[in-house]
């Protein structure tokens, strides 16, 4: 048993930080959000260059990690620094559904930082459900027509092309289609927590042959891993946010003072505090679980992703609230770093899955 | 024991409905339903009407023009206002001025301004809090000085909900700051529109544009706008605060939220069925519907000692700290049934000339959610009214 990380993930954990330090502090953070893109080109290209795009994909992929603990590593960091650039849009969601389906030229311009991605799955009333399409995909010549609503998208604008899940005769399909494509229409708008995500109308959009990905009927083969790397990617970000809740607020409890002493001192607030950081090392262990089994067979992988968002989701929100409270007021404006954060901690339930969606799944994994 | 209502109150009940019936805007009550915030004016469109019927001061007697409604009154009226979706009643002038002036302000007070909170000729906001003076309310820093029939003020208040909108704000400033805490308090009357007044906006983490900072550079307050005695302030400030909890339970704004959560989980599909069918979410929402139903009996037997004239003591705390617990579930229920429609970021701006995106239901309720962090934060904290509720019990241990 060892639990310290190998000597380059190291490296790559004080990297990542110590330029999210530099780069990436409040005021720099709330002008990204507040603008028009929702994120940073530069910040983007800055992850590029140090290779954290890099090491989101394995060797065989082009990159230098792609393990389950690389994707954990990198995502706590950006949680922590409460980063809204789309790195798991592009690089696990997207990048990892390319990978697999042997697009090593994209793969290759979206590590360069030269390409970003989205997944076009969920739909008006999917919800968290993976099987839930309409869309349909009408053979075509040798190619296909695309027809269909697609919600909450993420990083849909950025994208230069979108991962679209289709039903045709053979199952549900994916589809590499260009943003820009003939009939395809976005509706775009921010997110509550940062990043921009788009309503998308397919009307007719017709597609070439080698624009799909993977076998005919192939899509789930394709989305379950990488959305099982998404989640876990989630989970890490997560754990990261809840970390600086914990530091801001254990700060703050040091230095606010009330009745003539730092509101610390309060035995009411110690005994909160205590728990919080209980739950934050079960966050810690559950997210290292789910990392590690994250190339095990399915079935096994899959338990242990949903125990970790179930956790996370229940975790997240008693250390949000709970940050929240015991600053008072302060807590509640949006100049403050925790409000960004704790939207960041709350709102990460709404993706991928929430608490509830990942005990039923796990139970359902289960024995 | 008998748990239903008098033949009276029902029919005071249905007096109140067939009101609201005819005559809240549906403009209004659309708005109020769909969580966005309501205008200055629509504020004041709904308080007008409120006061052409005689109902606006349900807590004030009727020699000040108010209802002289008992509790049990109050409540059936509150809670048939929050179940139609009427604006909440501003509170500042009506429940905690109101009762300040009509207990320790002068004649001339009392004739001057409560009229004028009646017609909306002033807008009153709340000076209490400042960057310092949060929970310990008395460590207030805001000078006041006398000089000659003037006071004149220095000193900055924060938190102040709907500031924006004020021209007058009712303080509490330091008159004494050689005496003890509480006791160096003053009750002051300030005109927003003097000179040396500065309001400036917090935008809040959910975007809204709700409270303030009130600066106050030499202000000059006549004398004549001291409330009660120099140095007493702290008094009247408790007795304000009495009155500020009063519908602390909160429970018509429970049940019609939970009604709201129960519309969303119909509308909303989990694994191919109704959300409200899906195990875990019914029982997340029975747990506190169970909560919500006894937390309601006990705001009646509170309500029915207070109409009787005992005016509740430690139980404000219980039903403040429950009430606003439930709420805020209730609000995370909203949060969750919405699902990946609950992230898109609604506001006017973004959504003006647009299709709105996603279903309506699911546009408020994360911004809801962090908004209403506050219920437990303000109107003495969660934690304040737990130490009032242990203190009682226990006494003072050494
Ligand atoms: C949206 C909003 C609107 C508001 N509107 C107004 C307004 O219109 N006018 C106005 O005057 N004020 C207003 N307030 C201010 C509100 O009353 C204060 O936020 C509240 O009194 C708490 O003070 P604080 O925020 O400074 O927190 P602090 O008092 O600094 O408290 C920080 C934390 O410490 C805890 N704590 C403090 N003392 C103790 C103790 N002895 N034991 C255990 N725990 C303790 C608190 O419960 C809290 O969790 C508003 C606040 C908000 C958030």
């Amino acid at each position: 048993m060892n639990f310290e990380l190998t000597e380059e993930r190291q490296m790559l954990q004080d990297m990542l930080r110590r330029y999210l330090r530099e780069n990436y502090g409040a005021e720099a953070r709330n002008k990204i959000i507040e603008s028009q893109a929702g994120f940073s080109a530069e910040i983007w290209a800055g992850l590029a260059e140090l290779g954290v795009l890099g090491a989101l994909f394995t060797e065989d992929q082009g990159g230098f990690g792609g393990a389950g603990f690389d994707i954990a590593i990198v995502f706590e960091e950006l949680g922590r620094a409460g980063v809204v650039e789309p790195v798991a849009e592009t690089c696990v969601l997207g990048g990892q559904i390319l990978a697999a389906a042997g697009r090593a030229d994209l793969v290759e311009q979206v590590i360069a930082g030269g390409l970003h991605l989205a997944l076009a799955h969920g739909e008006p009333s999917s919800r968290y459900d993976l099987a839930q399409v309409a869309t349909t995909a009408a053979a075509k010549g040798d190619g296909a027509t695309l027809n269909g609503r697609k919600a909450v998208v993420s990083n849909a604008e950025a994208a230069g092309h979108l991962i679209v899940s289709a039903r045709e005769a053979d199952g549900l399909s994916l589809f590499l289609v260009p943003r820009d494509a003939g009939g395809v229409s976005l509706q775009g708008y921010p997110q509550i927590g940062g990043g921009r995500a788009a309503e998308i109308t397919l009307d007719d959009v017709d597609v070439p042959k080698d624009a799909r990905l993977g076998a005919p009927g192939g899509a789930l083969a394709l989305l379950e891993p990488a959305v099982a790397a998404g989640t876990v990617a989630i989970c890490a970000e997560t754990l990261g946010a809840m970390e600086t809740a914990l530091r801001l607020t254990t700060d703050y409890l040091g230095t606010r003072k009330q009745f003539g002493r730092p509101i610390g001192t309060f035995q009411a607030l110690q005994h909160r505090l205590a728990d919080m950081l209980i739950e934050l090392e079960q966050a810690r262990s559950i997210v290292i679980l789910a990392a590690g089994h994250l190339e095990a067979e399915p079935a096994l992988r899959d338990r242990h992703v949903s125990a970790a968002k179930h956790l996370i989701g229940r975790v997240g929100r008693m250390i949000a609230e709970e940050s929240i409270q015991m600053h008072g007021g302060i807590a509640m404006t949006q100049e403050y770093e925790l409000a960004h954060i704790a939207k960041r901690i709350v709102m990460a339930d709404h993706r991928l899955g929430d608490t509830d969606h990942h005990l039923e799944r796990f139970i359902a994994l289960g024995a | 024991m008998d748990l239903s209502y008098t033949p009276e109150e029902e029919a005071f009940r249905a007096d109140v409905r067939d009101f609201l019936s005819e005559k809240l805007p549906k403009a209004l009550s659309d708005k109020v339903r769909d969580g966005r915030a309501l205008t200055k004016d629509e504020h004041e469109e709904w308080h007008a009407i409120l006061n052409a019927r005689g109902w606006l001061a349900g807590n004030w007697p009727e020699e000040h023009g108010g209802t002289g409604w008992n509790a049990v009154q109050r409540h059936i009226f509150e809670e048939e206002c929050a179940l139609a979706h009427a604006p909440r009643i501003v509170p500042f002038g009506l429940t905690m001025l109101g009762p300040v002036l009509q207990k320790f302000g002068n004649d001339a007070q009392k004739a001057y301004w409560l009229p004028r909170i009646l017609n909306g000729d002033d807008w009153w906001c709340q000076g209490y809090s400042e960057p310092g003076a949060g929970s310990d309310l008395a460590s207030v820093k805001t000078r006041a000085v006398r000089d000659g029939d003037h006071y004149i003020v220095n000193g900055q208040k924060t938190w102040t909900t709907l500031g924006q909108h004020a021209n007058m704000i009712f303080c509490l400033v330091r008159t004494d700051p050689d005496a003890k805490a509480q006791e160096g308090i003053s009750f002051l009357l300030v005109d927003m529109e003097s000179p040396g007044v500065e309001v400036r906006p917090i935008v809040l983490l959910d975007g809204s544009a709700e409270v303030n900072e009130v600066w106050f550079t030499d202000v000059r307050v006549p004398a004549e706008n001291l409330v009660g005695e120099e140095n007493k302030g702290w008094t009247y400030a408790k007795y304000l605060l009495t009155h500020e909890r009063t519908n602390i339970a909160g429970v018509g704004f429970s049940t019609a939220a939970l009604a709201a959560v129960k519309r969303i989980a119909r509308a909303e599909m989990a694994g191919g069925r109704p959300l409200i069918e899906n195990a875990l979410f019914a029982a997340r929402l029975a747990r506190v519907e169970i909560d919500l139903m006894a937390m309601a009996t006990t705001n009646l037997r509170v309500i029915s000692q207070a109409a009787k004239g005992q005016a509740p003591g430690v139980e404000s705390s219980m039903l403040k700290v429950k009430g606003t617990i439930i709420r805020q579930e209730i609000n995370d229920l909203a949060r969750r049934a919405a699902g990946p429609y609950a992230l898109p970021f609604a506001s006017e701006a973004v959504d003006g000339g647009n299709d709105p995106i996603g279903p309506a239901y699911a546009r408020p309720v994360a911004a809801q959610y962090f908004n209403n962090r506050k219920l437990s934060i303000y109107g003495g904290s969660n934690e304040v009214q737990r130490q009032i509720i242990a203190k009682t019990a226990l006494g003072a241990l050494k």
